[in-house]
């Protein structure tokens, strides 16, 4: 089983990134199941959703405990909450930021992690140039799907058609893409070396 | 269609599909994803004649659903909490008056302290209401216990409960198969009400009932909903047939057979709980699982069926009675009376509180090692995770 939790504010499409992950995971041919932290949430607040992709049914009903990828949708969230407590010793980090991991004192973290499992994407500014709003979750799927190689970026572009309609499906899906290449890029450069 | 979707939305779906003809609610946390789902249906033209009743309290919504349920329609709402207490009296008018409302209750906590999160508390506290009541271990399940609710309830003439665990399941997605019209119909025929409130043909329903026949009319209600354990099976088999896959019935089992030790548990946390046999058994602990899918009427002989003598059983709850202690575990020890399964109560996941791998391991670990002498008297009530660090700051 991969268990994935993802830090966000509310209003950054943190419950709905969770849903669509599971969506692509399920259109992938795996088991999925996405659910949010069940606060009382306000825009700006932390949020939490998770999200578990197995071969088989998932019974599992408990918040993820030992998350084998951590994705955070604000950075600002790393003074604030233990974002990474519990992420598992080969796991998966990715942090949307214009910032570099080491400028926000990430380095320790990176270097823990296996070679290429730590990514920086600016996911809020690739939402800004294709979908023309501040919201990086569909941008942060695509980096997901590079990073960790558990979904297609097909299946991430499917299950944002089954959410979005018109300009803002092909705008998300185009910046899913993109960071979904970004990663790619970042990836194949850190193996190079 | 069998697709990744919310659990509140899957209920929508199947309810729509039940071919409802009134929906009347008030909306509350975890309940609001059911009744807007539903309401968007009805808005949409495809149940009519179905109508949507707004109203601006639980109380009235339940009257609604009394009042068109009297007159020949199928009725269904939904809540939780406070508003499942709020719909208090007219609960016993509606089981009184045999009225084959089906309703959802996407259980949560009560307040004061005011607390959103999910329990059991709510729908315990009504267990006596006269409605039958059905818990759902996952979606799936809640989804296809709608469409047996309803047989149900009209084959009785008794109003039926369908549990659900707030948030856990009710804002859980994942793959979830609706199920088609088609096969909904087959299975769910239209509701012929036996006697309709129509001013054509005048009748009363409900009159005062002195003291000479009010025993005989709880007697009877009695019967009728002990009638349902025998009901009940027969429909899950129905349906199994119909939709080619299993509906919940009385209870579920898991690995109980060499068990020296049951957990018994209702809805979601049964499915942790078999992750955590699984692990255990593993390590060769003989630990298994007993899910209560019907709560009323309490299926005293299917647990009975399910259990042997020499096994421990603990009864692991999500609500409690103040200055008493477990609720499931009073029926439990009515239905183990004459067996040898020394029994033990641990209150779990009030409020919110996750029940995770780690806590069930330890509560069963603890339980299996500790003396299961039936002559040491009541046991004192244990609760799960106890933070004895917050009590000392209390």
């Amino acid at each position: 089983m991969f268990q994935i939790r993802i830090h966000g504010r509310g209003g950054q499409g943190v419950v709905t990134a969770a849903e669509l992950l599971s969506v692509a995971a399920n259109a992938f041919g795996r088991h999925a199941q996405a659910f949010p932290s069940f606060g009382s949430e306000r825009t700006g607040a932390p949020v939490v959703a998770f999200c578990r992709i197995d071969d088989r049914p998932i019974r599992l009903r408990e918040p993820v405990l030992e998350p084998d990828a951590v994705i955070v949708q604000d950075s600002t969230l790393l003074r604030q909450i233990d974002v990474l407590g519990g992420l598992r010793p080969a796991g998966y980090l990715l942090v949307n930021t214009a910032a570099t991991l080491d400028d926000l004192g990430l380095g320790g973290v990176v270097a823990r992690l296996p070679p290429g499992h730590a990514v920086a994407v600016s996911a809020t500014a690739i939402a800004r140039t294709h979908v023309g709003r501040p919201v990086p979750n569909a941008a942060l799927l695509g980096a997901f799907a590079a990073l960790t190689e558990l979904i297609s970026i097909d299946s991430v572009a499917a299950a944002i058609a089954t959410r979005f309609h018109g300009h803002l499906r092909d705008g998300n899906v185009t910046a899913a893409r993109a960071a979904y290449e970004h990663v790619k890029g970042v990836r194949s450069g850190a193996s190079a070396a | 269609m069998r697709a990744q979707r919310e659990g509140s939305q899957a209920v929508a779906l199947t309810v729509a599909r039940c071919r409802p003809e009134v929906v009347c609610a008030y909306p509350i946390s975890p309940q609001t994803h059911i009744v807007e789902g539903l309401s968007a249906i009805v808005a949409s033209g495809e149940l009519a004649p179905c109508e949507f009743v707004n109203v601006e309290s639980e109380f009235a919504a339940l009257s609604v659903a009394i009042g068109a349920s009297a007159a020949g329609a199928r009725a269904y709402t939904a809540t939780a909490s406070q508003g499942l207490l709020f719909m208090a009296e007219a609960l016993w008018n509606a089981s009184g008056l045999g009225l084959p409302i089906v309703m959802t209750v996407a259980n949560r906590a009560i307040g004061a302290p005011i607390n959103i999160w999910n329990d059991h508390s709510d729908a315990m506290a009504l267990r006596d209401c006269g409605w039958i009541q059905l818990y759902a271990q996952d979606n799936q399940e809640a989804a296809d216990l709608h469409i047996l609710a309803f047989r149900l309830a009209e084959q009785l003439s008794v109003p039926v409960m369908v549990c659900m665990d707030g948030f856990v399941l009710t804002h859980a997605v994942e793959e979830i198969d609706v199920a088609d019209q088609e096969l909904v119909d087959r299975y769910l025929p239209p509701y012929r009400p036996r006697q309709v409130l129509d001013p054509k043909a005048p009748i009363t329903i409900g009159a005062m009932v002195g003291p000479e026949a009010f025993t005989e009319v709880r007697y009877l209600a009695h019967q009728t909903q002990r009638q349902a354990l025998t009901v009940i099976p027969r429909l899950a088999d129905e349906f199994a047939t119909v939709f080619g896959r299993r509906s919940a019935s009385l209870v579920s089992p898991y690995r109980t057979e060499d068990a020296d030790l049951v957990v018994v548990a209702l809805g979601s946390v049964l499915g942790t709980l078999a992750e955590t046999i699984d692990e255990l058994r593993d390590d060769g602990v003989r630990v298994g699982a007993l899910g209560i899918t019907t709560f009323r009427p309490f299926p005293t002989e299917a647990v009975r069926a399910a259990l042997r003598d020499g096994q421990r059983v603990v009864a692991l709850e999500r609500a409690f009675s103040i200055g008493s202690g477990g609720v499931v575990s009073q029926d439990l020890r009515v239905a183990l009376a004459g067996m040898d399964c020394p029994l033990s109560t641990v209150v779990a996941g009030l409020g919110g509180r996750p029940i995770t791998r780690p806590s069930l391991r330890q509560l069963i670990t603890q339980a299996r090692s500790a003396p299961g002498d039936p002559t040491a008297g009541p046991q004192p009530l244990v609760f799960l995770d106890l933070d004895r660090d917050l009590l000392a700051h209390g």
